[in-house]
């Protein structure tokens, strides 16, 4: 891990309209430089829309086609069918959506891209809200965090939806989850995900700095401490049956109040609800543990 | 079941009719969802593909709305695409006609024509293709299982020439499911006729553009405004495939075709199968000694204004018979030709009537009643109901 060094290839230009910190910029960045520059980006309605930039201007040096919400898997199908019967089955075929295009609105379609077993390439950015339409709650959402459609006084009741359980449900040959603040783990999903035939799915949690109400600097601190307090584990599965964990070395494991008190978004949290979300994440972790030792 | 000779006659169903268009033209990608009365186009299409009379690739998805959106990806990337569909699909597809045409993508589609619910109706009438007159789409009304497989042959060759996407439209059963003896073309011909797809741009790692970004004002309209020229453009086109096709097939159709027309005190104006009908009537009518005559229109959009303003100028009165309505105001296809006649000098009196919504037979006798109608009054209707139970 310590040996590692990023490709070099930049295909994504800086003159992006990201926010500041912005966790999706990023993960562009690192998903391109796994990816290579034979790749053709399928982005639906998410903050990608924006960051891409307007027309005539492009902030990426790969194809992109911008399409509509619910369709980042199915036209990332048709992109796919279009080059297989040209005779290119070389290009990386990248679908790239928000966590409203995956969670909520997309998910129909993306099911049957992965029931058919589509050779492409799913990640879905997720900053755990309607981000560019204005921080409205979404299935990413997480267990009692404000939006501007869970005001404070009810936040949001219900749990964030298990999107790798489902996706892994589909049997898909590999599903995997990563964060910007390991590159290196996230880079090296991208290029094994690329090497496989069928549909690839990998989550990415992504920190939005204004809907998470969080500085724009803390979003490595903020990824980081995602995976230490297993709000978001690292782990990899095949062919929805073999569970990797992919736990960072320095790992050591800090109560999920450490990555609550650095975000507004979960400011007006009382100690019990802390408590409540701690149970909460520590069910999901011994689940994720179960599925590791069965599948070993 | 599955073709291996062409050139030859043959017995077809009118969705048959459109999947040997289809597999003539050589579509590369096809994707579809199963709805009826639509399913017998894509299940000869699979059997094509399966046994290799067809090269292509087909995505069977999981929705029409996804249909479309995959076809929208394949045409991006450079593929000759299709998919059919009908009502309620056509309506859940809604979001992605308009992309398709706003991405100028070539991609040709069947629509057969089916009743939206609520109630369910699985039989014919034009509200579902009509309710999408907006969005972009060509729109071409076929009265024959032969014009079925002659207009997806000729909407390629135009929907490629001005990149606007293009629907066939064929009445439920009437002509979906009722077998007529064709001619399927010779592929040889064809391929003369319809050369390979090439588009302008492509999504193509060599050459990496982005498509379909954020426009902001200083440039949407520009955007809106070559699209409709491409539809002006696409009148010249169709007249101009329908020359080229006559050339070489031995068949032609028109933009509009008028029937028995000069000389007529009365025009009925019909769409779709009811235009076989109305043929009968007009010649029983003429042995009668009456001067009635008939105007199909075959394409709807772009809407032939002047070829209609020229066929219309000499009538004393027209008949138009609208298989659909618009709740509110009345049938559609009048609207449409009461706009295009109202700043022109020479504008007969419109009779609208509507009829045959959710499959109920337009037969001869009302057809008869409908001329009578007309030639017994003097002052213009905007609707009238055709046998409509009070």
């Amino acid at each position: 891990m310590r040996n590692f060094t990023l490709p070099s290839e930049e295909l994504m230009g800086s003159g992006h309209l990201g926010c500041q910190g912005c966790g999706a910029a990023l993960a562009m960045r690192y998903a391109l430089k796994a990816a290579g520059d034979n790749t053709i980006v399928v982005i639906p309605a998410c903050c990608w829309t924006i960051i891409a930039g307007p027309f005539p201007y492009t902030s990426l040096k790969v194809p992109v086609l911008h399409t509509a919400f619910e369709t980042a898997a199915v036209a990332a199908s048709g992109v796919r069918a279009a080059l297989d019967i040209q005779g290119d089955t070389e290009t990386t075929v990248l679908a790239w959506a928000g966590d409203g295009g995956t969670f909520d609105i997309g998910l129909q379609s993306l099911s049957g891209a992965a029931e058919r077993n589509e050779n492409i390439l799913y990640i879905c950015y997720d900053n755990e809200a309607y981000m560019n339409t204005g921080i409205q709650r979404s299935g990413a959402t997480p267990y009692l965090a404000w939006t501007t459609t869970t005001p404070e006084k009810t936040p949001k009741t219900e749990p964030k939806k298990d999107i790798m359980a489902i996706m892994v449900a589909h049997g898909i040959p590999y599903a995997a989850t990563a964060t910007v603040a390991y590159p290196d783990d996230f880079i090296r999903k991208v290029q094994k995900a690329k090497s496989i035939y069928g549909t690839k799915f990998l989550h990415v949690l992504a920190p939005c700095p204004p809907g998470w109400k969080a500085p724009s600097e803390w979003t490595i601190k903020l990824s980081r401490l995602a995976v230490h307090t297993r709000v978001f584990p690292l782990y990899e599965v095949e062919h929805g049956e073999r569970y990797i964990l992919n736990e960072p070395k320095e790992a050591t494991t800090l109560p999920v109040s450490e990555y609550l008190k650095l975000q507004g978004r979960f400011s007006h949290l009382t100690e019990r609800e802390r408590e409540a979300i701690q149970e909460l994440i520590e069910k999901r972790w011994q689940k994720l543990l179960r599925m590791v030792r069965e599948s070993s | 079941m599955t073709p291996t000779l062409t050139g030859t006659k043959k017995v077809v169903t009118g969705n048959h009719a459109v999947s040997y268009g289809v597999m003539l033209a050589r579509a590369q990608v096809i994707s579809a969802y199963p709805i009826t009365p639509q399913t017998q186009i894509v299940e000869l299409l699979s059997e094509m593909c399966a046994t290799g009379a067809l090269r292509a690739k087909f995505i069977k998805v999981e929705s029409e709305h996804s249909a479309m959106a995959a076809l929208i990806g394949a045409a991006s990337a450079g593929a000759r695409t299709f998919t059919a569909t009908s009502a309620h699909g056509l309506a859940l597809m809604h979001e992605m006609l308009h992309w398709a045409a706003g991405a100028r993508l070539p991609i040709v589609m069947a629509n057969v024509n089916r009743a939206m619910g609520p109630p369910w109706s699985v039989w014919t009438d034009q509200n579902d293709s009509l309710s999408q007159r907006d969005t972009g789409w060509m729109q071409v009304y076929c009265e024959s299982n032969q014009e079925v497989l002659d207009s997806v042959i000729q909407a390629y060759r135009v929907a490629e020439r001005v990149f606007m996407p293009a629907m066939l439209v064929l009445d439920a059963f009437v002509l979906s499911h009722t077998a007529e003896q064709i001619e399927i073309p010779d592929q040889s011909l064809v391929d003369e006729y319809l050369p390979p797809y090439r588009p302008i741009y492509k999504l193509d790692p060599n050459d990496p553009r982005s498509f379909g970004a954020l426009a902001p004002p200083d440039v949407y309209m520009e955007l809106r405004y070559k699209m409709h020229q491409a539809m002006e453009d696409a009148l010249d086109e169709w007249a101009r495939a329908d020359e080229e096709f006559s050339e070489l097939f031995g068949r032609r159709y028109g933009l509009i075709e008028p029937y028995r027309a000069d000389d007529a005190k009365i025009l009925l104006v019909t769409s779709g199968t009811v235009t076989s009908t109305a043929r009968e009537v007009i010649d029983e009518l003429r042995a009668e000694g009456r001067r009635v005559g008939l105007l199909k229109i075959r394409v709807f959009r772009p809407f032939p204004a002047q070829l209609v303003r020229e066929a219309l100028r000499n009538a004393e009165k027209a008949a138009v018979i609208d298989r659909n309505i618009s709740f509110g105001m009345g049938g559609i296809f009048a609207q449409e030709i009461k706009s295009a006649l109202y700043n022109s000098s020479e504008c007969p009196p419109i009779f609208g009537f509507v009829a045959g919504l959710g499959g109920r037979d337009i037969t001869p006798k009302a057809i008869r009643e409908i001329i009578d109608y007309t030639e017994s009054h003097d002052e213009p209707q905007d609707l009238i109901w055709v046998g409509v139970k009070r």
